[in-house]
């Protein structure tokens, strides 16, 4: 990690075709504007990251991107298609190109860990159990929950649930993987573990993927460009280097994890600082 | 004045969606059933779920009501020299409205109100949205197998209701009451026809589309947080309740002119 992420990563010339592409997203939800026109790009084989406030609607705009919510205007382009619109079950065949890990794991509650995981596999019309079987010990050792098979969701902590849940999104290699908060609520040496296993999935299967997180650590290890969304819009687009170097007060606050009670004024403007910190 | 007129309509609106939203959901999930796979192990499941986890609560709906009907008949056709017409009375009205309609209120209150409450679950802790994001239509997985298990369950648990209904009749008149047994099964086979069976099955069938319809909809559309769900489930055991008892008289009314009640 001493090296600057996006100089290790990111294959040239991939950046040609955008896998998704979002115009002028709009949604409210009753009185309350969520997003107000986002737009953004996400080259075939890339990882953006989104960051932004709590409850500034990053995972409104995750389930935008896979057909879950409906805007009220905007669209929302998957490799060339527009989504907007589309029935239940045409999205079906968008929805196997996307896999999508929930914020809260959103596991089956009435299946084991082992079920969950292989539930893709199973509605894929995968019959043979010990391929299931082989597939789903894969995910488990991946995900460090070896053993695990016969657990209920119940009984699993939360990190727990969201390591699942996150086994279930790409047991079928979807290519193109959403992440709400891969990493919120693990100890880091599984964060890290989930870092890698993000960027190994980009290096060895180019797939793309969008990682919504609170977690600077990990938004700079695996970001080929990092977005921020704040009041319903993307206020910055750029590389992890450029938004470190970003003089802009906003953005340093955040990376800082600075309220506007504690800031003082000085430290605003050295932006050596703010790498600083945020590499520590 | 117009205040009252916006509330009406207001209301009348809101019934006309319902009852709009309940046929969408029947149209998709009939087209689920004749062009989707259907998952035969979750309807298995739900057949479990629904006949065969029933059975007691059905049994002893029948038994007690087959008793109290035959011996309130009893009571006052005795008065008239005509107990052992009460065989025929039982049989009938168990055939054509007590079974399905008792069997079909029973089976609200336990399944209707545990599928509209695991459904609104589901819904609430996004497990319907995972199932969407994982390319499943929550139509095929989640109402379909209901439905089928429904259709198939209901007619039989209706039947099982009546059968056990006129026997215990039979107990109740002929061993309690002491009325002429040969005499009791002859009136009774006597006045009692195809008609009256089919009637009673065809009943159950349309129940069991109401309840099913219902409370997989009230699950759907359930509202956030514990209070949401409840609220669903009250309203799907309530709502299907109801519909099952105003669909009754109507069914009645029309199946009466195509199987005529009495002897011919
Ligand atoms: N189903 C919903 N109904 C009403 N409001 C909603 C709904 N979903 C989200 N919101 C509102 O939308 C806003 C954005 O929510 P969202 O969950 O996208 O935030 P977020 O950026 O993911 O926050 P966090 O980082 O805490 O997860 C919030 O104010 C939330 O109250
Ligand atoms: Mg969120």
């Amino acid at each position: 990690m001493s090296a600057l992420p996006n100089e290790t990563k990111g294959t040239p010339g991939a950046a040609a075709a955008p896998m998704i592409s979002v115009r002028g997203l709009t949604k409210a939800i009753g009185p309350q504007e969520i997003l107000r026109g986002v737009d953004l790009d996400v080259a075939k084989g890339e990882t953006l990251v989104i960051i932004g406030r709590s409850g500034g609607g990053k995972s409104v705009l995750l389930k935008h991107l896979v057909g879950l919510m409906q805007p009220d205007a905007g669209e929302i382009w998957i490799e060339g298609e527009n989504i907007i619109g589309l029935s239940e079950r045409k999205l079906a065949a968008i929805r196997r190109k996307v896999g999508i890990l929930f914020q809260g794991g959103a596991l089956f509650d009435s299946m084991t860990v082992e079920e969950n995981i292989a539930f893709p596999l199973r509605e894929a019309g995968e019959r043979d159990p010990r391929v299931i079987r082989q597939k789903v010990d894969e995910m488990l050792e991946v995900i460090e929950l070896e053993g695990q098979h016969d657990k209920m969701p119940v009984n699993l902590s939360g990190g727990m649930k969201k390591r699942v849940g996150l086994a279930r999104s790409i047991i079928r290699r979807p290519s193109c993987v959403l992440y709400d908060e891969p990493t919120a609520g693990l100890d880091p040496v599984v964060s890290d573990s989930i870092n890698h296993l993000i960027r190994r999935l980009q290096k060895r299967f180019h797939v793309t993927s969008i990682v919504v997180t609170h977690d600077m650590k990990s938004a700079f290890h695996i970001a080929d460009h990092i977005d921020y969304l704040h009041e319903g819009r993307i206020y910055f687009h750029g590389t992890s280097a450029e938004l470190q170097r970003s003089p802009d007060p906003l953005l340093q606050d955040f990376l800082l994890g600075r309220s506007e009670a504690s800031a003082p004024p000085e430290e605003r403007t050295n932006p050596e600082a703010v790498v600083a910190s945020a590499r520590a | 004045m117009s205040r009252l007129f916006i509330a009406i309509g207001a209301a009348v609106i809101r019934m006309i969606t319902y009852l709009g939203e309940l046929v969408v959901l029947a149209g998709e999930t009939f087209a689920s059933i004749v062009l989707q796979k259907i998952r035969w192990r979750l309807f298995m499941n739900q057949i479990v779920e629904i006949g065969l986890r029933s059975q007691l609560v059905v049994v002893i709906t029948g038994a007690f009501t087959g008793a109290v009907f035959a011996a309130q008949t009893f009571f006052q056709f005795n008065k008239l020299g005509m107990g052992s017409a009460v065989g025929a009375v039982v049989s009938v009205s168990i055939m054509r409205e007590l079974g399905p309609v008792l069997t079909a209120l029973m089976v609200t209150g336990r399944v209707g109100a545990s599928m509209s409450a695991e459904i609104g679950t589901m819904k609430v802790t996004e497990q319907i949205d995972a199932l969407r994001a994982l390319a499943v239509h929550p139509t095929d997985y989640l109402v379909v197998p209901r439905v089928l298990a429904m259709m198939i369950s209901m007619p039989l648990l209706v039947a099982e209701c009546i059968g056990v209904g006129i026997a215990a009749g039979y107990f109740v008149s002929v061993g309690l009451l002491e009325v002429n047994g040969p005499y009791y099964v002859a009136n009774m086979v006597r006045w009692t026809g195809m008609r009256d069976i089919i009637m009673g099955l065809s009943k159950a069938a349309c129940f069991a589309l109401l309840i099913v319809f219902i409370s997989c909809h009230k699950g759907l559309t359930s509202r956030e947080g514990a209070v949401g769900v409840g609220q669903a489930t009250t309203e799907a055991v309530v709502n299907a309740s109801l519909a099952v008892l105003i669909f009754n008289f109507f069914l009645t009314m029309m199946l009466n002119i195509i199987f005529p009640a009495g002897y011919q």
